[in-house]
């Protein structure tokens, strides 16, 4: 098989040097090239696609990357490569060269290898799975991040990017749970009840103190998850078993037996940690991880703060909605709130009782989430919790991430405050750049003018000839006849089927009649290129069908809404509102399609992502987005033309497609059939050949699409 | 038991069927049956109503007549309709109807689900007319005194579309039904598949963590009904975690990422 032959130096080295631009770059690729060479083709080609991959997207990153990976081909197996090289390629999207190479450059803490050949679990593989395991265990809602080593600040839990400590795959996999598991116990059982800042201080070496008080805690936390989980803490012996952890020395021993003791807490620990601090280091745990008192303080105080305000305002919100005769009862002494822990069994998390008075009450929409996650922190829920806010206006706003004018951003330097991120399909890497588009809605600036009026006297005739079309397509009720099953008898086809009988032919039994009510459930999104290029009479064309469309959906009654789109690089995308969803058709609506005018360029994914997550939204059993553009994807500066823009606007659609949405394109770029099928589909889109056409067309490609 | 084919109207609980109470529900019922008031129950999918509806057909010696509505239940699907025998149309009475004369207990199960003129039939007999209207026949049918109206929704996966309209609503007796509490609902278990109590327990907490999952990811958490399912496969020898995957994980979901996380969920537990 000549195909399957290694690949020679030679042949190696010309794509090498075309990707990796030696010419002007002037790397030395020959010993890579001889290097590689001496593999098997698969993993050369395996090499070879990655190295031009990462090139596509910086080349020195490429060249880091080739001359690491295949000096450390014989350790790794090809999906920690692979998630090695996307990991560095996302630190440069987000943080630049620098920090990019130092990726590539700490490959071994990255992977933390201690096996050849390690199959390690991925962290993005691994963290859908893993997230609902830990949403399914009881207690605050927790995310679920990658960093450098495990450790949790209290609500989000960290995971490295591959675990590959353990030999086969599915131990990796079992490893990252139990670590996961245990950065959850740390929550749930109270680990951070404690000043740990304030008593590490009273230890003259502060880092040995922290090693001991953490081995303790994981003394105390693998009880806690014995009790809770056994099925997992079997599995979390068997990992350290496999990992060959030695017999834990005195006083360990007795440390754990008292940590084990059903009132054991976190207090037990901070006890201990006096004859720990004089005992031999504590045997670290494979899953334990880091305990990072910095952050998880940090995160508590802003937290404590901002729930106590929350429940302190919700619970006055609940006084006010009650009943006003429970108010007038005591109108002098203020209202007595208690809240009463029950807990059904030892070791739950109790279900929280509120009484008003010694009335009980229902709690609240989010109170209980509050109040379990206070609970958490404090073990009970601390009276001045209690206390609902005054009068005086609580600014809960300075306690969310807030919401800035779009128009504002831009004044400043921190492009992204606000604004929703989406990905991006990099089709040279072929994996999405993650976060790449920073999209914001923004609102057309509405212009009251005589362009309605005028387009609708232009059109008048068109106008009454669609609505004659489209009021034929509502919905109807038909009169099914001669049905096996039905209302009522079909006296016709009765009569009909005596007659037969009397003959000495067989009777049917399709001798009734039903009703049949058809429902059009149709929403539809329209979006609509507000490029640069689309200035002048394409612009007008654009507005006259929008305005035709309205008046034709009007009397069909299909939901609908209508975005522009338009941007100016990755950091500026946006869309503007022309009419949501919920929105009556009126003159608010009018006045914005008569100002829909030219903008930018025409980034086309992020619309495309982000109108179907609106589309998804809205409760139909057809969705419909139909794009309205007059070119190919485009946009200044970042690369996003040609191949690129296509192939993002190509997956966006793809995911749409995976979403339930059908997509179709209507354009007026006469080469549209060059790479609109391959975007769209063969049949998905149409090409039309005069801008005036396109008002009289766009109803009617509505009404074959949905017929 | 052998099969048996009975009239609708003639299908009486003979046998006590095993019901728990949460709250004053039988009372409250008693006294609506008694008053000729109809009765809503409402909670989530698995968690008892038609357990407790066969419970108080039982305790009132009345025929329980159960229409599950689905969305193509029309209004002639409960009233009655014109069918032809032989060459003539004959009446038939739909179960609505046949409770009406019988004096049953008809339980519309899942009343949203049914077509929206299903609610016009319903009205006059949810009120104090009692009558169900029979247009067809040109007859205006009046209820027998022992006949009682019991529908049941899930206001758990209620959309817009699917709404109980409040002409419809404000007819009824509301009972609220939910999950029983993590004891009385480990004691139900126990009692209806037969498992030890031990086992029971973390069934009971299994579901709480697939409950907690509700709403990221999950429509609905394990319900009574599918720990009951489990536990019986259990006390029949299957390995519980198999049998959580089996009777639960698989029922309450399809996605293949929040299976996995059920599954990792009964495997720490067991």
């Amino acid at each position: 098989m000549a195909d399957n032959a290694p690949l020679t130096v030679e042949q190696i080295l010309q794509p090498l040097e075309a990707w990796l631009e030696v010419e002007f770059t002037f790397l030395q690729v020959h010993e890579l090239a001889v290097a590689l060479s001496g593999r098997s083709r698969e993993e050369q080609d395996f090499f070879l696609s990655w190295i031009r991959r990462i090139a596509s997207t910086n080349i020195q990153i490429a060249y880091q990357f080739a001359v690491r990976a295949i000096a450390g081909i014989a350790h790794m197996d090809q999906r920690v490569i692979a998630a090695w090289a996307l990991h560095a390629m996302d630190t440069y999207d987000r943080g630049g060269l620098r920090p990019a190479i130092q990726v590539i450059e700490d490959v071994e803490n990255f992977v933390q290898l201690s096996h050849a050949h390690a199959a390690g679990a991925v962290f993005e593989d691994i963290s859908g799975i893993l997230l609902n395991f830990v949403h399914g265990l009881s207690g605050r809602p927790l995310k679920l991040e990658q960093s450098d080593v495990p450790y949790t600040d209290s609500e989000t839990l960290f995971l490295p990017a591959v675990i590959a400590r353990m030999e086969t795959a599915e131990d990796n996999f079992v490893l990252a749970k139990a670590m996961v598991a245990y950065q959850w116990a740390q929550t749930r059982f109270g680990s951070f009840r404690v000043d740990l800042a304030g008593t590490l201080a009273n230890y003259e070496n502060g880092e040995h103190a922290l090693w001991q008080f953490h081995g303790l805690e994981t003394l105390r936390l693998e009880a806690c998850l014995q009790q809770e989980l056994p099925g997992l803490y079997r599995e979390m012996l068997r990992l350290k078993r496999t990992l060959g952890a030695a017999e834990m020395p005195e006083p360990w021993q007795r440390f754990a037996a008292m940590l084990a003791a059903p009132d054991a807490s976190v207090m037990t620990s901070v006890s201990l940690l006096d004859a720990a601090y004089s005992a031999p280091p504590a045997l670290p745990a494979c899953y334990q991880g880091e305990l990072r008192p910095d952050a998880v303080a940090q995160c508590m105080a802003a937290r404590t703060e901002r729930e106590k305000m929350h429940l302190r305002v919700k619970l006055a919100q609940m006084l006010e909605e009650l009943p006003q005769q429970a108010q007038e009862k005591a109108p002098e002494s203020p209202p007595k709130i208690n809240v009463k822990a029950q807990q059904d069994q030892a070791n739950e998390l109790p279900s929280f009782d509120i009484t008003l008075d010694d009335v009980p009450i229902a709690p609240p929409e989010g109170v209980k989430q509050l109040l379990t996650s206070v609970y958490l922190d404090f073990g009970e829920i601390p009276p001045e919790y209690l206390v609902p806010a005054g009068d005086g206006d609580y600014d809960l706003t300075q306690f969310e991430e807030q919401a800035k004018d779009p128009n504002d951003v831009w004044q400043g330097t921190y492009h992204e405050e606000g604004a929703t991120l989406y990905p991006e399909w990099d089709h040279g890497r072929q994996h999405y750049r993650k976060n790449w588009c920073v999209m914001r809605e923004k609102d057309v600036t509405p212009v009251f003018d005589d362009f309605v009026p005028q387009t609708l006297d232009k059109y008048s005739g068109l106008i009454k000839h669609l609505r004659r079309t489209f009021e034929a397509m509502r919905d109807e009720d038909r009169l099914y006849k001669r049905q096996a099953e039905g209302d009522e008898v079909d006296i016709d086809a009765l009569v009909e089927a005596i007659a037969d009988a009397r003959d000495g032919s067989e009777m049917t039994d399709r001798l009734l009649m039903r009703m049949h009510r058809t429902e059009r459930n149709v929403a539809v999104m329209f979006m609509v290129d507000m490029s640069g290029s689309t200035k002048g009479w394409i612009n007008d064309a654009e507005r006259e069908s929008l305005i035709l469309m309205c008046e034709t959906l009007e009397t069909l009654g299909d939901r609908y809404a209508i975005y522009g789109f338009s941007g100016i690089t990755r950091k500026r995308c946006e869309l503007f509102r022309i009419k949501q969803f919920d929105e009556p058709y009126n003159d608010a609506v009018q006045a914005r399609i008569s100002g829909i005018r030219p903008q930018d360029y025409t980034r086309m994914g992020f619309a495309i992502r982000h109108l179907s997550s609106l589309l998804n939204g809205v409760e139909a059993r057809t969705k419909l987005l139909i794009t309205l553009s007059d070119g190919k994807p485009d946009d200044y500066f970042d690369g996003y033309r040609s191949a690129y823009g296509i192939e993002d606007t190509r997956q966006a659609l793809i995911e749409a497609k995976r979403q339930g949405i059908h997509p179709f394109c209507i354009t007026i770029d006469k080469e549209g059939q060059e790479y609109l099928p391959h975007m769209y589909g063969a049949v998905n889109y149409v090409v039309i050949d005069e801008v005036r056409k396109l008002p009289l067309k766009v109803a009617d490609i509505y009404r074959r699409l949905t017929t | 038991m052998q099969a048996r084919a009975l009239k609708s109207e003639e299908y009486f609980i003979e046998t006590e069927p095993y019901y728990q109470a949460t709250g004053s529900e039988i009372t409250i019922f008693e006294a609506a049956y008694g008053n000729h008031l109809p009765v809503l129950l409402k909670g989530p999918t698995g968690c008892g109503k038609t357990r407790f509806m066969e419970y108080m057909a039982w305790r009132l010696k009345r025929p329980l007549i159960t229409v599950s509505c689905h969305d193509d239940l029309t209004a002639s699907d409960l009233v009655g309709r014109y069918l032809v025998k032989g060459g003539e149309t004959t009446w038939v009475d739909g179960p609505l109807a046949r409770a009406v004369r019988a004096g049953a207990i008809c339980y519309l199960d899942e009343i949203v689900e049914a077509r929206k003129d299903t609610m016009v039939v319903i009205h006059p007999l949810a009120d104090d007319r009692r009558a169900l209207p029979m247009e067809k026949l040109g007859v205006l049918l009046e209820a027998d005194a022992n006949f009682c109206l019991a529908v049941s929704y899930n206001p758990g996966y209620q959309s817009v579309l699917k709404d109980l309209k409040q002409s419809t609503r404000q007819r009824f007796v509301a009972l609220e039904f939910d999950y029983p509490n993590s004891d009385l609902e480990a004691k139900i278990v126990a009692r209806e598949s037969k498992v030890n109590p031990v086992l029971a327990e973390k069934l009971v907490k299994f579901a709480h963590m697939t409950r907690n999952l509700k709403g990221s990811g999950l429509e609905e958490g394990a319900s009574t009904r599918l720990l009951v399912h489990a536990g019986k496969l259990i006390a029949s020898g299957v390995e519980p975690v198999s049998a959580c995957r089996s009777a639960i994980a698989q029922a309450i979901t399809d996605d293949a990422e929040m299976l996995a996380a059920v599954q990792e969920l009964s495997s720490s537990l067991f």
